[in-house]
């Protein structure tokens, strides 16, 4: 029986053949649009792993997210070096990491920060940083770039490179009289690491050192570097700085006396929380995403079920003669819905296969351009559930058919004329 | 004297949502291993008829014995496998399903009946063996021999095809329902001299049914579906 339903489905292979692609379009789009997603969602988390606190100015969560960790938009305001030592020595603070911003590299964001960036910082599922080449910086005009701005300007080790103020792609105002080396270059990790370059925050400091009011010093009247080496550069102010905690029960305590900081206004966030935030602010895209990706699906399931039907009425004579050598109409819907069932499966498989595909020959790439890391690993339990509701849908599709078969065949018995 | 093959009295029947009645048999009977000729124009109810025999159609009352079986007592599953266990088929035309091989047609009865499977053969082999000395016996060696698709035969060549398929694992009735209507006179009568002998040869009954009247003359023993039928008186 088997046999016979293979060779009649290759005998129409060509709409066979359509309607299994039809659907296997559906569910690698399916699948598809939930892998970004998640990819999307990962990507986002794995850039803050292990840091508990976030600290900035006062202002809204989400934006200190978005410029502390995504180097998207910028700071409201710096926040004193002397409000966080007070936080650096609190006996609940296991780490801390200034970050001080507000300068780019042709489009790309400079991250003025210690040593401690690189001890503590963890992205992903807890890793640490590591040097492709070179190492940290340890004097004043060094750099440490991310792989991505390495690979995007071929920069190698030693190359020195111009830092400009402000965080345009085009600046006009340049700290060309200060350049900074290249001491090392991160291994690429998928987040905004790889788009960031690290200074010292001395090394920020002595940038602006003689600029008054966010102007750059007259003609002749700015500093040499040698002179600059010679001074001690404190820094007055960062942008914002991480915490992470001895334990976690500290968290909410510690977040509550930050937010009612006396002496400056500052906000503190929990990243989890916050990326909770922008969820709900991205669900709306994704639902409708998820709602364009289902109607795919429906319209190539509703393809198929129109090409079983359309079928039905040339297969009225395989029909009628299988009635005469003794098929009932059970058999009869059995072979439709079983055919159906078949069509859905191998639509799945095919699917699946063209997704894996596209996932082995997109990730790189994906990875490279927009850093964005998409994940490949096998279905998981809700795709699966997924896939079990398209099967389970395509034998229901392939119900009608059967019913249309089973009422048909009884009605033209096994006479059946042209 | 042995058993009737169909023995069907008082039979009536009408479609459920016309109520129209289209058939009313009083006595219609055909013993084993008769040849008989059923002439009747086209709506004089022989289709109802051929789908009661087949236990497609139920009757509404009436007995209608099948090799001593009264089919509506029969399930509806019962009356498929009595009916592919029991009966062969040959239609007018397109009786062959065109992805199958010449040899697989004519198998297709053998898979969804135990009988006729052991009557053609005890094993695969001997089934094929009994397929292949059925189409040789209907003059298609040659077909066999080239492999030829089923769809690239002659009309003539798929009636005998379709003709060996209703033969095989010798079911006890071939009903025959205009299976010549597409042939010209010549080739009629040469497939009629092979279905005759090989029903002959199996001691199979042929009902042979055909509003072509001019093919009486070749059965021994004929009736008319408007003699038969007093729906219509």
């Amino acid at each position: 029986m088997i046999n016979l339903l293979v060779r009649s489905l290759w005998n129409r292979r060509s709409t066979a053949v359509l309607t299994i692609f039809s659907i296997s379009i559906s569910v690698t789009l399916l699948l598809g649009v939930e892998n970004i997603r998640q990819g999307v969602r990962g990507s986002f988390s794995s850039a803050v792993s292990g840091t508990d606190i976030i600290v900035g100015a006062r202002g809204g969560s989400l934006q200190l997210l978005l410029y502390s960790i995504f180097r998207i938009g910028n700071a409201p305001n710096n926040l004193s070096w002397e409000s966080y030592n007070d936080f650096l020595n609190d006996k609940r603070v296991k780490w801390t990491i200034p970050i001080s911003l507000g300068d780019s590299h042709r489009g790309y964001r400079v991250l003025g920060t210690n040593q401690d960036y690189f001890k503590y910082f963890r992205y992903g599922s807890k890793k640490k940083l590591e040097f492709y080449e070179g190492g940290s910086f340890s004097k004043t005009f060094d750099a440490v770039i991310g792989s991505e701005v390495a690979i995007k300007f071929k920069y190698k080790l030693n190359e020195e490179i111009i830092i400009s103020h402000g965080t345009g792609k085009k600046s006009f105002l340049k700290h060309d009289d200060r350049p900074f080396k290249v001491v090392g270059i991160l291994k690429p990790t998928g987040t905004p690491v790889d788009q960031s370059l690290h200074v010292s925050l001395e090394g920020i400091t002595a940038m602006h050192i003689d600029w008054e009011s966010g102007a750059p010093p007259m003609e002749g009247e700015s500093l040499s570097t040698e002179d600059i080496m010679r001074l001690d550069l404190k820094t007055e102010a960062i942008t914002s700085f991480l915490i992470g905690l001895k334990s976690k029960i500290h968290a909410f305590s510690l977040q509550r006396e930050i937010n009612s900081f006396k002496e400056e206004p500052l906000s503190a966030i929990m990243p989890g929380v916050a990326l909770q935030e922008l969820w709900t602010i991205l669900r709306t895209a994704e639902i409708g995403l998820r709602v364009v990706t289902w109607f795919v699906l429906f319209a190539g399931l509703l393809g198929m079920m129109t090409s079983l039907l359309s079928g039905l009425n040339e297969r009225r004579r395989e029909m009628a003669i299988l009635r005469s050598v003794g098929a009932g109409p059970g058999t009869i819907s059995f072979l439709l819905i079983f055919e159906a069932t078949f069509l859905s499966l191998a639509g799945i498989l095919f699917g699946l296969l063209l997704l894996y595909i596209t996932l082995f020959v997109s990730q790189p790439l994906l990875e490279a351009y927009f850093g964005l890391f998409i994940p490949i690993h096998p279905p998981s339990f809700k795709d699966l559930i997924i896939l079990g509701v398209i099967i389970l849908t395509g034998m229901l599709m392939g119900l009608i058919p059967a019913l249309r078969a089973y009422r048909q065949s009884l009605a033209d018995g096994m006479t059946i004329r042209l | 004297m042995a058993e009737a093959i169909l023995d069907l009295k008082n039979v009536c029947f009408s479609w459920k949502n016309s109520g129209r009645k289209l058939l009313n048999l009083p006595e219609f009977i055909v013993e084993q291993h008769e040849h008989v000729f059923l002439q009747g124009p086209s709506g004089s109810g022989k289709s109802t008829l051929l789908g009661l025999v087949g236990g497609i159609l139920v009757a509404e009352s009436g007995t209608l014995l099948v090799l001593g079986k009264e089919i509506k007592t029969l399930s509806n599953s019962a009356r498929d496998a009595f009916r592919v266990d029991h009966i062969g088929f040959i239609f007018q035309l397109f009786n062959l399903l065109p992805f199958l091989s010449i040899e697989e047609n004519v198998m297709l009865p053998l898979s969804f009946s135990q009988i006729r499977a052991e009557r053609a053969g005890k094993t695969k082999l001997d089934q094929v063996n009994e397929v292949h000395r059925l189409l040789i016996a209907l003059e298609l060696e040659e077909q066999i021999a080239n492999k030829s698709p089923v769809i690239e035969l002659s009309v003539g060549q798929q009636q005998r095809v379709a003709a060996a398929r209703a033969l095989i694992g010798n079911p006890e009735l071939v009903i025959a329902d205009e299976p010549t209507s597409a042939l010209d006179s010549d080739l009629r009568h040469s497939f009629l001299d092979l279905l005759f002998s090989e029903c002959k040869k199996s001691g199979t009954t042929l009902l042979f049914v055909s509003h072509d009247s001019s093919l009486s003359g070749l059965f021994k023993k004929e009736f008319s579906m408007n003699e038969i039928n007093i729906i219509n008186n």
